[in-house]
C-alpha cells in the first residue's frame, strides 16, 4: 500500500470497556468456562480492542475513540500508540489477549476505515480488531490460562492468542506471486502418483491420477499446478459425488430383493435409486430436479420455488462459528444460483453431547458445547442479518457427533416461474460480483472429501472463513433484479473449488477464456492457483452479454456490490486461463468434465448392526418413562436456540416452529405464505432424521425418515400429493465394504419409500467420510445419518393446523397403528395404509375438522400426548384398551393423534372410514395427562406442569 | 393524493418489503429508496411526506447497532433530516432504524437526555411475540390508538439505558414515551423478562421527540398487519394489529 506522506507508519492500540458492572458478554464467557470445568475462575471481563494502523493525529484519535469505537453512555475508551497497558490493574487479574489471525475475513476491519473516512478522520489504512479478556481467580496459573485461552476464548484456526498484551498482524505487503509451477508426473510410477496426491492434499486415487497423466502424455506436456489443483477441485468427491456415481458390487441381498434373482452391481447410486423414484413419480410440478444448484417446483399460476440443503460438516468441527455461518451463506447463494431470493432456511445440527468431560475428548476436537454455541451463533449471524427467517430444523446429540459434528443448512426461495436463465452464450462476459478473493478457503473441496485426523485443524486453517451476510445481501438486490431485467444468461455460485468450480461448471458445454490479473484481491500475494482455487465467500459468477454490462454496473453501483469482468464465454470447447496473459491452465472440456473414471467399489450388504449401544433399558413406571423421554436431550425444548433466530423477517411466517397458547409448544413443521405472492397457498417445511435408527438398520431408517417428513409436514397442513424431498446423507468412508453397503441399503430405502408415498426427490447431497481417526490409532466415524426435507405446498395458508390442543370438551382421535407395524430391531417399517391415510387426513384438514394434530415419533403416543397438552396448557383423559409399554411409547410410522370437535366427529369418521382410527378420550380444561386402562385404572397420570417442567429443564408451570 | 412514503434502504437493511406493505396498506404510496440515490441527489427527501428507517443490519451492525447507518445520516445528510423533522413530517424509524436515530441523536432530541440501546439483559438476540401499550398523546403515531399491539421483537441491542436516569421524568412529562411493553394480559411488564424482553429502563419500547412526529421502536409492527402473521391465529386468537399505528402516520402525513 503506498504511504500517503514520507512519515513512517505508526501503529495504534484502543481499548473499549464496559462501564457497568454486569455485562451480558462478560457474564456469558463466565458461564461458558464454568461449563467446561474451568471453574477457578471466578470472574471475567471481556474488553475489545481495535488497531490501527497508519497515521492519525492526537484528535483524530480521540474522535474514533470517541465517536465510532464505543458508546459514550455504556462504554468507556482508552487509546494511544502500542504499547498501551492497563492503567489500573486489578489485584489478581490476570490478561488473555485475541486476535484474528491475518486474513481472515474481518467485516468490522473494513467498515473502520470507511467510517473514518466519512467522519473525516485522516490517516487510517488498515485496521484489526481483537478482545481483552481480564480474568479472576484463585491460583489462576499460566496453564490455565493457556486452557482457557485454547478452549474458550480463542479458536487457533482463525485467532492467535497471547498472554497480556497483543501485537496486530496486518496483510503481508508481498506483492502478487505470478508463480506457476510446473508438476512432472508423465514418468511417475503408481507410488509417485498416489504421493503427489496426497502431498497436494487432492484426495485423488490411482485410477484418477493414471487418468490425469494419460491426459497430459497425449498433451505432450506437464500440468501447472492451476491444472492439476483445477481437477483435482472438479474431482473430488464433493464436487461429483463420486461414490454416488460409482459402480457398486454387491456382497448380499438388499432388503426385501427376492433370493432368486440377486442384484450383483448397481450402476450409480443416484440415477439407480434417487433419480429413479423421481422419474417414476413423474410429477408435472416438479420443474426441475438434480440439474440445477437446487430442486424446483411449482407454487401457483406465476411463481416456483426452489429448496437445496447442503452441509457444512468438517468446517464446522475446526470453526464451528465459521463452518456454520458459511454453510448458510452457501447454501443461500445455492438458490440465487436458480435466480430465485431467498425466503426461508432451515437448520439440522448434530453435536456431541453437551455434558461430556473435557478430559475424554480426543485431541485436537473442541468440546461440543463450544461446537454448538459457535454453531448456533453462525447460523443466527448469518440468517438473521441477511433477512431470511429461519424456520425449521433440529437437534440431535450422539456420541458419535463428538469429533464429526453435523452442520445442514437449507435454503428455500422464490421466483416467478420460468425466469432462471441456463445458457451462457459464446462473446457473453464472464462477470463476478461480490467480495473479493483472499487466500480463504483454499482447497475446501478436496478437504471435506478426506477424512479428518488430530492434525486436519492446523493443515486445513485455511478451509475454514467468516462469513460476510451483508455483502451477500448486496448480491441477493442485484441477482433479483438483474434477472427480472434478464440482464444474464446463466448464474452460479461460487463455492467449494471457487471461480475453479463456477467457471468451470458454466462454460463445460462451450468455453471460457479467463484473466487471473482482473480477479479483485482481498491483499496481495497470491499466486494464481490460489486464486483460482480461492473459496472466498459471497462470489456469484454470470454470463453477461456486452450490451447488458452497463446496466449491471449500474445495479452493482447502487447497492454497492463490486462487479469484475474477468473474461469471455468462448465457443472452443475449452477452459483456458491466463496470468498476465500467459496460459496458466489449458483444458480440454470433455477431459475435465467426463474424464473421470467411474469409482468401482464394493457394498457387504445385510451386515448385522448391533442394538444402540449404552443405552440404559428404559425406566419401568410409565410415569418416570415419560418424564425421562421428555427431558432427554434430543427430545427436550430447543426454545432457547429457536429463540436466536428471527423466524418472522419478511413477514410470512404462519405457522412457526414453536406454537400454542404460550408460544412454546413444538411444531411438526413451518407454513409460509410468501410475500408478494397473490393467492392464498403456502409452503410448508419440515424434516425427518434419525440416527438412533441409523444404527440398527439403515434401510428402515431411511423408511422412517422419509415417513417423518411426509407425516411431519402433513401434520401441519401439506397436501401430501404437492410434497417433495431432499436427501442429505452423512456416513462415514464408503471404501469400507459394510459402510457403503448400509449407504446402499439406505439409499434403496429412500427409493422405495418416495414410491410409496409418490413424493419425488428434487435435489440431495451427501458428505461422505465423516469419520475421526484419533492419534490414538482409534476411528471415530458418526452414525450412518440421513436428512430428509420435505417441502410442500398448502392450497390455503389459513387451513394450516397447530400442534397445540385448543378446547376441553373436544375428542382426541389415534390415527395409524403404532402395533400394527412391523419393527425388527425397534426400526419400524410403512404400513400400507401410510398414503391413503395421509390424503384423507388433509381432505379432514381442509374442511376445517381438525383442530390440532401432531405425528408420533420419539416417545409414541405418551409423548406426542404430552407435548400437545405443554402446547396449549389443557388436559387429556384418554382410555386405552391397550396400555402396554409398546402401545404408550412405541414409534411406529404413519401414526398421528388428531383434536376434533364433537359436532365434526362423525364427518372426520366417516373422512377417514376403513383407515386405522380410533377416538381415545378427551380434551380437559384440568390441566392433567391422564391415561386409563380399560382393564383397570390410571396408567400415566402427570399434571401439565410437571410435563413441561421435564420438557423445558426449568420448575416454572 | 396519496402522501409519499421514503422507505430508507442502507446496505444491510431487510425489513424494508414489511414496512413497505404495512405504509402501503395504511394508505401511502411507497418507495424504497436507497441511500446511494440521495447521496447522488437522484431522490430528494423533501418530495416525501413520510420517513420509514427500517429493521435489519446497516453494515452489519459494526460498531453497534445503527451506529454506521447513524454517521451516514449525521455525515451526509444532517440538514435535510433536520428540515424534514422541524416541518413536522412523521418520521418512524423501527429496531435498526430506532437504533440509527437514536445514535444519531435525533431520538430523544433537543437537549433531551442522552440515551442508547444496547444489549438485551439476556445477553443474546431473541425473537419472540411481545405486547406493547400505546401511550404518548404528543406522537402522532401513537396519539388516539385504543388498543394494544402484538407483534415479535427480533433484536440482540434492545435495551433503551439513558446516561441519567433523572431524565426519565423529563421524558415522561414531556409525553416522549410512545410505546411500553405489558404483560399478556394488557397490565405493564414491570421490568420482568420476558414481557419486558431486553430489560429496558421503564418498559420503554418506543419513544418520540419533543415535537411527537418522530417515533422509534424496537418491536416490529410492520409484522402484523395481517391475521395470519398472528402466532396464536390457529386458538382463534387475534386482533392488537400493528396497521393502526402505521395508519395514524400516514394520514397525519396526507394533512400536512
Amino acid at each position: 500500500m503506498p504511504a500517503h506522506n514520507s512519515n513512517k507508519t505508526q501503529f495504534y492500540r484502543l481499548l473499549v470497556r464496559p462501564r457497568q458492572a454486569h455485562d451480558p458478554r462478560s457474564a456469558g464467557y463466565l458461564r461458558d468456562a464454568h461449563a467446561l470445568g474451568l471453574v477457578s475462575v471466578i470472574g471475567l471481563e471481556c474488553q475489545d480492542l481495535y488497531f490501527i494502523q497508519g497515521r492519525v493525529g492526537r484528535a483524530g484519535l480521540r474522535r474514533l475513540a470517541e465517536e465510532l469505537l464505543s458508546d459514550p453512555i455504556t462504554q468507556s475508551a482508552e487509546w494511544g500508540r502500542l504499547l498501551l497497558t492497563d492503567p489500573h490493574p486489578a489485584e489478581a487479574a490476570q490478561v488473555v489477549e485475541v486476535a484474528l489471525r491475518p486474513g481472515v475475513t474481518d467485516p468490522v476491519a473494513a467498515q473502520i476505515v470507511r467510517a473514518a473516512r466519512v467522519l473525516g478522520i485522516q490517516g487510517v489504512e488498515q485496521a484489526c480488531t481483537g478482545q481483552r479478556f481480564i480474568l479472576h481467580g484463585q491460583g489462576l496459573g499460566q496453564a490455565d490460562l493457556h486452557t482457557l485461552a485454547h478452549r474458550l476464548l480463542a479458536n487457533p484456526t482463525i485467532q492467535r492468542y497471547a498472554l497480556g498484551e497483543i501485537q496486530p498482524v496486518f496483510p503481508s505487503q508481498a506483492q502478487a506471486s505470478g508463480q506457476v509451477e510446473r508438476l512432472p508426473l508423465r514418468d511417475l510410477e503408481d507410488a509417485g502418483l498416489l504421493a503427489l496426491s496426497n502431498e497436494r492434499r487432492a484426495a485423488l486415487d490411482l485410477a484418477e491420477m493414471c487418468a490425469i497423466q494419460a491426459y497430459f502424455r497425449t498433451e505432450g506436456r506437464e500440468p501447472t499446478d492451476v491444472e492439476f489443483e483445477a481437477i483435482a477441485q472438479t474431482w473430488s468427491e464433493h464436487c461429483v459425488h463420486k461414490t454416488f456415481r460409482a459402480v457398486i458390487e454387491l456382497d448380499g441381498l438388499l432388503p426385501g430383493a427376492a433370493p432368486g434373482a440377486p442384484v450383483s452391481e448397481i450402476n450409480s447410486l443416484l440415477k439407480t435409486y434417487i433419480r429413479a423414484a423421481t422419474e417414476q413419480i413423474a410429477a408435472p410440478w416438479v420443474r426441475s430436479a438434480f440439474v440445477d444448484n437446487a430442486g424446483i417446483i411449482d407454487f401457483d399460476d406465476a411463481y416456483e420455488i426452489s429448496f437445496k440443503v447442503e452441509t457444512h460438516n468438517h468446517p464446522s468441527a475446526i470453526e464451528p462459528f465459521g463452518g456454520a455461518n458459511t454453510g448458510v451463506g452457501g447454501v443461500i447463494r445455492d438458490v440465487l444460483g436458480v435466480s430465485a431470493r431467498p425466503i426461508a432456511a432451515t437448520d439440522v445440527l448434530c453435536f456431541g453431547p453437551q455434558d461430556q468431560p473435557l478430559d475424554e475428548l480426543p485431541e485436537g476436537v473442541l468440546h461440543p458445547r463450544r461446537i454448538q454455541s459457535g454453531v448456533v451463533a453462525g447460523v443466527q449471524d448469518y440468517g438473521n442479518k441477511i433477512g431470511i427467517p429461519t424456520v425449521n430444523g433440529a437437534i440431535l446429540y450422539d456420541p458419535g457427533y463428538t469429533a464429526n459434528p453435523l452442520v445442514f443448512c437449507g435454503c428455500v426461495g422464490l421466483a416467478p416461474k420460468g425466469s432462471h436463465p441456463r445458457s451462457p452464450q459464446p462473446g457473453d462476459r464472464v462477470i463476478v460480483l461480490g467480495g473479493g478473493t483472499g487466500r480463504d478457503g483454499l482447497r475446501g473441496a478436496t478437504f471435506s472429501s478426506m477424512t479428518m485426523d488430530a492434525q486436519t485443524g492446523e493443515v486445513s486453517g485455511a478451509s475454514v472463513q467468516i462469513g460476510d451476510p451483508i455483502t451477500e445481501k448486496g448480491l441477493v438486490e442485484v441477482v433479483v433484479r438483474a434477472r427480472d431485467q434478464r440482464l444474464y444468461h446463466a448464474v452460479t455460485d461460487c463455492g467449494a473449488g471457487g471461480l475453479s468450480s463456477a467457471v468451470g461448471e458454466m462454460s463445460s458445454q462451450i468455453g471460457a477464456d479467463v484473466e487471473l490479473r482482473r480477479v479483485r484481491l482481498k491483499y496481495p500475494g497470491l499466486a494464481p492457483w490460489e486464486i483460482w482455487l480461492s473459496e472466498a465467500q459471497e462470489r456469484m459468477v454470470l454470463a453477461v452479454p456486452l450490451h447488458s454490462l452497463p446496466a449491471l454496473q449500474g445495479l452493482c453501483d447502487l447497492y454497492d456490490v463490486e462487479l469484475t469482468d474477468i473474461g469471455e464465454f468462448t465457443g472452443s470447447n475449452r477452459l483456458l486461463v491466463r496470468y498476465a496473459g500467459e496460459v496458466v491452465l489449458d483444458l480440454d472440456n470433455e477431459f475435465l468434465h467426463e474424464g473421470i473414471p467411474q469409482r468401482r467399489l464394493c457394498a457387504r450388504l445385510g451386515v448385522p448392526h448391533p442394538a444402540g449401544a449404552g443405552s440404559a433399558p428404559p425406566e419401568a413406571d410409565p410415569n418416570q418413562r415419560l418424564l425421562a423421554i421428555l427431558s432427554h436431550p434430543n427430545q427436550a425444548s430447543k426454545a432457547a436456540v429457536i429463540r436466536v433466530y428471527d423466524h418472522e423477517v419478511q413477514g410470512g411466517t404462519v405457522v412457526r416452529p414453536l406454537v400454542g397458547a404460550q408460544d412454546d409448544g413444538p411444531s411438526d413443521g413451518c407454513v409460509l405464505r410468501p410475500q408478494g405472492t397473490p393467492g392464498p397457498q403456502g409452503v410448508v417445511l419440515s424434516n425427518g432424521i434419525n440416527p438412533e435408527y441409523g444404527k440398527r438398520d439403515a434401510y428402515r431408517m431411511a423408511l422412517s425418515v422419509v415417513d417423518e417428513a411426509v407425516r411431519n409436514a402433513v401434520a401441519v397442513g401439506a397436501d401430501p400429493q404437492r410434497l417433495a424431498l431432499l436427501d442429505n446423507f452423512c456416513w462415514g468412508d464408503p471404501q469400507r465394504p459394510e459402510t457403503l453397503g448400509s449407504l446402499v441399503e439406505a439409499a434403496h430405502g429412500c427409493r422405495e419409500a418416495a414410491l410409496h408415498y409418490g413424493t419425488p426427490f428434487i435435489s440431495g447431497k451427501d458428505s461422505l467420510n465423516n469419520e475421526y481417526r484419533g492419534p490414538d490409532g482409534q476411528r471415530h466415524a458418526i452414525p450412518p445419518t440421513l436428512l430428509i426435507s420435505a417441502i410442500a405446498i398448502i392450497e390455503d395458508a389459513a387451513c394450516a393446523v397447530t400442534m397445540d390442543l385448543k378446547q376441553a370438551g373436544n375428542w382426541l382421535y389415534l390415527l395409524g397403528d403404532p402395533a400394527a407395524v412391523d419393527a425388527p430391531q425397534g426400526v419400524p417399517g410403512l404400513p400400507a395404509y401410510g398414503p391413503a391415510l395421509y390424503r384423507a387426513l388433509h381432505q379432514a384438514m381442509r374442511q376445517g375438522w381438525v383442530r390440532a394434530c401432531h405425528d408420533l415419533s420419539q416417545g409414541g403416543l405418551a409423548a406426542a400426548a404430552a407435548e400437545m397438552c405443554i402446547g396449549g396448557r389443557l388436559g387429556l383423559r384418554l382410555l386405552l384398551e391397550d396400555a402396554s409399554p409398546q402401545a404408550l411409547f412405541g414409534e411406529g410410522n404413519a401414526c398421528l393423534l388428531a383434536e376434533v370437535r364433537p359436532q365434526d366427529a362423525d364427518a372426520f369418521e366417516a373422512c377417514l372410514e376403513n383407515l386405522p382410527l380410533r377416538r381415545l378420550g378427551q380434551v380437559t380444561d384440568e390441566p392433567v395427562l391422564d391415561i386409563l386402562g380399560t382393564a383397570g385404572g390410571a396408567v400415566l397420570r402427570q399434571p401439565v406442569s410437571a410435563l413441561l417442567a421435564a420438557w423445558t429443564g426449568e420448575g416454572s408451570p | 393524493m396519496k402522501p409519499k412514503a421514503l422507505i430508507l434502504h442502507a446496505t444491510g437493511t431487510n425489513r424494508d418489503l414489511e414496512a413497505a406493505q404495512a405504509l402501503e396498506l395504511a394508505g401511502a404510496e411507497v418507495e424504497i429508496v436507497h441511500l446511494n440515490l440521495l447521496r447522488r441527489g437522484e431522490r430528494r427527501w423533501m418530495d416525501y411526506q413520510l420517513l420509514a428507517l427500517p429493521g435489519g443490519f446497516s453494515y452489519a451492525d459494526a460498531l453497534g447497532a445503527g451506529k454506521l447507518l447513524a454517521l451516514d445520516l449525521t455525515a451526509y445528510f444532517a440538514e435535510q433530516v433536520r428540515l424534514f423533522v422541524e416541518r413536522g413530517r412523521p418520521v418512524i424509524g423501527i429496531c435498526n432504524g430506532f437504533q440509527a436515530l437514536v445514535k444519531a441523536g435525533i431520538l430523544p432530541g433537543d437537549g433531551a437526555a442522552k440515551a442508547t440501546l444496547t444489549f438485551n439483559d439476556a445477553g443474546h438476540f431473541e425473537c419472540r411475540w411481545v405486547r406493547l401499550s400505546p401511550l404518548s398523546q404528543r406522537c402522532i403515531w401513537t396519539r388516539g390508538l385504543e388498543q394494544d399491539i402484538a407483534c415479535p421483537v427480533s433484536h440482540g441491542e434492545g435495551k433503551f439505558v439513558l446516561d441519567d436516569p433523572q431524565a426519565l421524568d423529563d421524558l415522561r412529562q414531556r409525553d416522549q414515551i410512545a410505546l411500553v411493553y405489558a404483560r399478556p394480559d394488557g397490565s405493564p411488564a414491570a421490568g420482568v423478562y420476558p414481557a419486558n424482553p431486553n430489560g429496558s429502563l421503564a418498559d420503554i419500547a418506543g419513544l418520540c421527540n419533543p415535537q411527537g412526529n418522530v417515533l422509534g421502536l424496537m418491536p416490529h409492527p410492520e409484522d402484523h398487519i395481517l391475521p395470519l402473521q398472528h402466532p396464536r391465529w390457529t386458538r382463534r386468537e387475534g386482533g392488537l394489529l400493528g396497521l393502526p399505528l402505521f395508519i395514524n402516520g400516514v394520514r397525519f402525513a396526507g394533512e400536512l
